[in-house]
This record gives structure tokens, sequence and C-alpha cells, in this order.
């Protein structure tokens, strides 16, 4: 485990003459949860935005197994095993709970797919869909309609469909947001059982869960990178206590 | 209306269509060739406005080029070879849709109906200067394709031939918008942008189904041509993209036997109103009015109407 799976160097995002991201850089390790927490306005979702594909850097490098994705299309790094649940709900609200899955493992197997058989003759499309629903606990709403879903389940489905894509690097934007306790636990405890196969990238409010899963925790403020280590380090880090956790932590 | 349901109505109304001869004149049945070849087209272009969400505003553009293929083909007074004419027609068209679709599908949205527009009218201004497609006035062809045994222009090869088309083609966008290429272009309606960070390569998945509509669109006007004797500019103009584009919503989005209804509909409102005033638009643009508002999931979906009257009322 000598080389990370994914190393970012110097990323920075210019809008105009705003750096929404400066000179970050971080490593993510294959069986790791890497949490990026910080106030609103921090950077994290551009964060993402940047490792994704949803926007191409201004600056620096994303070696990706090997080789720079920094600025590829979207699809094409989704397809490389990168997959993303949004912080908005980004569901297709007229498909069922599988079908949004289906969609979804559909995506990495486009040179498989013939125009002239129905959709639920795919075997290994299907189990995938299967599978990504029953890790995110939504086998009970398979058949439902998406936009018949209650908010956290539509949460959940948000982070099923990221599954169903079969990635081998996660970068969930604030799975947790919106959850009541119960469905929260419930994925905190699925994305600590996660990232015991795939590399995860995740940015949350939720510091309890944050502390608990992260192997490592980056601090963001203002664009760029305050600190960065093992929570227990993040936890007595005083510029950190100054600048984010404050009197929660205090 | 549920599954069992449509099946019966669409097995019921293909025993009529095949059934139609038996009882019908020749004025009749040209109509019903008339609203099969149109319901070819407007189903050709659902493909895109409803399963798709590509809202094309230059549709008739390939209709023109399978319309005036056939003009092409046919020997000046002998008839054109079938077997080779309408494929050839029907290619002609699909490598049209490809070369404006790499174009017009780096847009989307408003933008994309502006685009296909200016298109349509590109195809249709060519046409009226160029010498070599009749000009402005368009051309004659005097004589149906046929092949051996088959005369389209004798007794009912034509009209059974026009049937089978639309049947076949009814099925392969029926198996196609159940398929995952199907399901992908519906996400691609639905979010693009989420489609492409799932994984999916959309601007393939848009180009494809933009060609497989422009060659239908290209087999309807092969069979416009050949039915009506005569192809001129206005078959790659917008009012005939702006009525397909009406048969579509009409007759409900995203339903391909919505598209046959509205087809059929337009064909003999035009028809029926055409006959009994020279101002017939206005009643037409009354009627489409009426439907917009009562049936806004089309005539696909008839039972929608009692429901949006009683909404109406409660509210």
């Amino acid at each position: 485990m000598a080389e990370p799976i994914l190393r970012a160097t110097g990323l920075a995002k210019m809008f105009g003459g705003l750096a929404a991201v400066r000179d970050v850089s971080l490593a993510l390790w294959p069986n790791q949860v890497h949490a990026v927490i910080g106030p609103n306005g921090a950077g994290k979702t551009t964060l993402i935005n940047l490792l994704s594909g949803d926007l191409a850097p201004s600056a620096g490098t994303v070696i990706f197994e090997g080789e720079d994705i920094a600025g590829q299309a979207l699809d094409r790094i989704a397809r490389r095993g990168i997959a993303r649940a949004y912080q908005r709900t980004n569901i297709f609200a007229e498909f069922s709970a599988f079908e949004n899955c289906r969609l979804a493992a559909q995506a990495r197997r486009q040179q498989a797919i013939r125009l002239f058989r129905p959709a639920r003759a795919y075997r290994a499309i299907n189990e995938a869909a299967e599978r990504a629903l029953a890790l995110a606990g939504l086998e009970a709403c398979a058949a439902m309609r998406a936009d018949a879903l209650s908010h956290g389940e539509q949460r959940q489905l948000e982070l099923a469909m990221a599954l169903a894509t079969q990635p081998t690097l996660l970068l969930l934007d604030e799975p947790l947001a919106g959850m009541g306790p119960e469905e929260a636990v419930r994925i905190a405890s699925l994305i600590a059982r996660l990232a015991e196969s795939h590399a995860i990238l995740l940015v949350e409010h939720d510091m309890d869960a944050v502390f608990n899963v992260a192997a490592t925790v980056t601090v963001m403020v203002d664009g760029t990178v305050l600190a960065s280590g093992s929570p227990a380090a993040i936890r007595a880090n005083v510029a950190v206590q100054a600048a984010y956790l404050g009197e929660a932590a205090a | 209306m549920n599954r069992r349901g449509l099946q019966a109505v669409l097995v019921i109304g293909l025993a009529v269509l095949i059934a139609l001869p038996v009882f019908a004149g020749k004025y009749d049945l040209d109509l019903a060739a008339k609203i099969m070849i149109m319901a070819i087209f407007a189903m050709s272009l659902d493909l895109l406005v409803g399963i798709a969400g590509m809202v094309s505003l230059g549709h008739a553009a390939f209709f023109g080029v399978g319309a005036y293929a056939l003009y092409l083909l046919s020997p000046e007074y002998g008839a054109a070879n079938l077997i080779v004419s309408l494929p050839v027609a029907v290619a002609a068209a699909a490598v049209a849709a490809l070369i404006i679709g790499l174009l017009v599908l780096r847009v989307s949205g408003v933008y994309f109906i502006m685009v296909t527009l200016a298109f349509g009218e590109m195809f249709y201004y060519y046409a009226t200067g160029a010498r070599w497609l009749g000009g402005s006035d368009g051309a004659y062809i005097y004589q149906r394709p046929q092949i051996a045994l088959v005369d389209l222009g004798k007794g009912h090869a034509f009209y059974f031939l026009v049937l089978i088309a639309l049947a076949a083609s009814y099925m392969f966008l029926h198996i196609l918008a159940h398929s995952p290429f199907g399901h992908a272009l519906r996400g691609i309606r639905g979010n693009e942008h989420r489609m492409r960070s799932l994984g999916f390569a959309t601007a393939r998945y848009k180009l494809i189904a933009f060609v497989i509509a422009g060659a239908l669109a290209g087999l309807a006007g092969y069979f416009d041509a050949a039915q009506f004797g005569v192809v001129n500019p206005e078959l790659f103009g917008w009012r005939l993209s702006g009525a397909v584009l009406m048969m579509v919503i009409l007759g409900g989005m995203g339903r391909v036997h919505g598209a046959i209804l509205g087809a059929a509909v337009l064909v003999l409102l035009e028809n029926f109103l055409g006959d009994l005033t020279t101002h017939w638009l206005l009643p037409m643009g009354l009627f489409i009015i009426a439907a917009v508002l009562l049936l806004p999931r089309g005539l696909a979906d008839p039972a929608a109407i009692w429901r949006t009257i009683r909404e109406r009322r409660v509210g």
C-alpha cells in the first residue's frame, strides 16, 4: 500500500477573481475514509467537484490509479471508477428506486448494451442494482417511485446509485445531511463497512460520525487546507479549534 | 389505461387497418395511408422529444431527404426499384441526421430548438434554389416504386406496405424504449448531468437517438413522396416540423402509441375542417388549445380528461 489510489497536488479553482479552492493537496488510500470538514464556504463541495470532474481545476494535478485525470470529462472519470453522491439529492424522480440503481449499474457496462433486449433481461446489471439497494437499506422500497420516498430514503438512494456503479473511490458530499438520527446511524455504519472495500472521501458536518469512521481528517477554511492528520491530532489542533470547532470543542 | 387494455386496443386497431381495404373506398384508403405515414413520422420525433427530451423543430429536414431521395432514384418516366430505393432513402436520411446531429447536439434546450429549426430552413432554402431538385416548384414522380410482383402503384400494395412499416416502426420503438438504451435516454431527459456523473457518455446516446429518429423520418418521407408522386421544398420546412411536433404533443409525449393517435386526429381534423370551411385553421387552433388544456398528458391518456375536469371543479 505504498501508493495512494488518488493523489491531488496543488489543486485550485478560480471563479473569476475568486479562489474557491487554492493549493489543496491530499492523498486518498484504499480502504480508508478521508474526511474533509470545514465551515460553510470553505470549498469542500468545490473540492469534490474538481475530483469528480463536475468542474475542471484551474491548476493542479489529480493522479488516479497512476494517471492524471484533472480536467477530464465527467463521464470518463466516472467510468474509471470514481462515483459521487451529491449533496443535493439528484435522483430520477419518475423511475423506481430499483430502476434508478439499475440505470447507475448500466453506466459501467455500456459496451455490452445492445439496443433490443428489455432492460430487465440483463442479469449482472440487475444484481449489481439489487446489491446496492440492499447495502443502502432500501430493499423494501425497491419498487417505489423515487419521488415517493422520504427525504432520508432519497439520500440513501443517492448513495445506492453511487454504489451501483461499482466504484473503487466514493466521493460522498454530506451523505447524512437531513437524515433522522436512526437513518444517520445506519448510514454512518454503512460508510464504515464500505471503507473495508473502497477508498472514501467524506465531506460531512456531523462531527461524531466523521471522527468515528475517518482515518484521516482534513480541515478546510477559506478554500485551502488548514490542517490534516489523524482525528486525534485534529481534535487537539489549536488552530483548528479556533477556526472551526469553536465553542463545540472548547 | 393499463398495459392489457393498451395491447387490446393496438391489436384491434391493427385488425381494423388490415380489414379496411375490404369495406373502404379508394379515398378512405388513401387517407388512412396518409395517417399511417404521418404516424411513422410522429413516432420518430417522439423518440427525440418524448423519450430523450430533445425538442426538435427541424425534424422535417429528414422527412424531406427521404422524399427527395425517392425522386432522385426514380427514372424520369419509369418506376424506382423498391428494394434499392427504400433502403437508400432511409440511409440518406440517417447520414443527414448523423452530420446535423454532430453539429446540433452541442447545444440543448431552447438553443437546440433554434438550431434544428435553422437547419430545417437551410434545407428548405437550398431546395428552393436547386435546379437538380426541381427548385421551388418541386418535381413529380410519375410512377410508384416497384419490384418483381410488388407494384406500389397497383391494388392495395402501397397501403399494406405502409401498414407493415407502421407496425414494424412501432415494435422497433417500443422495444427500443424498454431497452437499457431507452432507459438511458429517459435518464438523459430527466437529468443529463447526473447521467454523465454516473458514467454515461450521453452525447453518444443522443446522437444514436437522433440518427434513428432521422432514419425513420426519412422512411415516412419516402412513403409520402411515393403516395402523392410529388416533392417540393415544403417537405423540409418548419410548417411540417411544427405540425409533426403538434402530433407528438397532442398524442402524449413519451408514449409511442400516442404519436399514432396524434397523427390520426390531426390529419383527420385537417381533412374534415378543410372540407367544411376555408378558414379551417381557426377551429383547428381552438381544438388544439382545448386539447392541451383538458388533456395535459395527451390523447394517449384519455382518462386524464375526467381527472382534469374534476380537479378544475374542486380547485
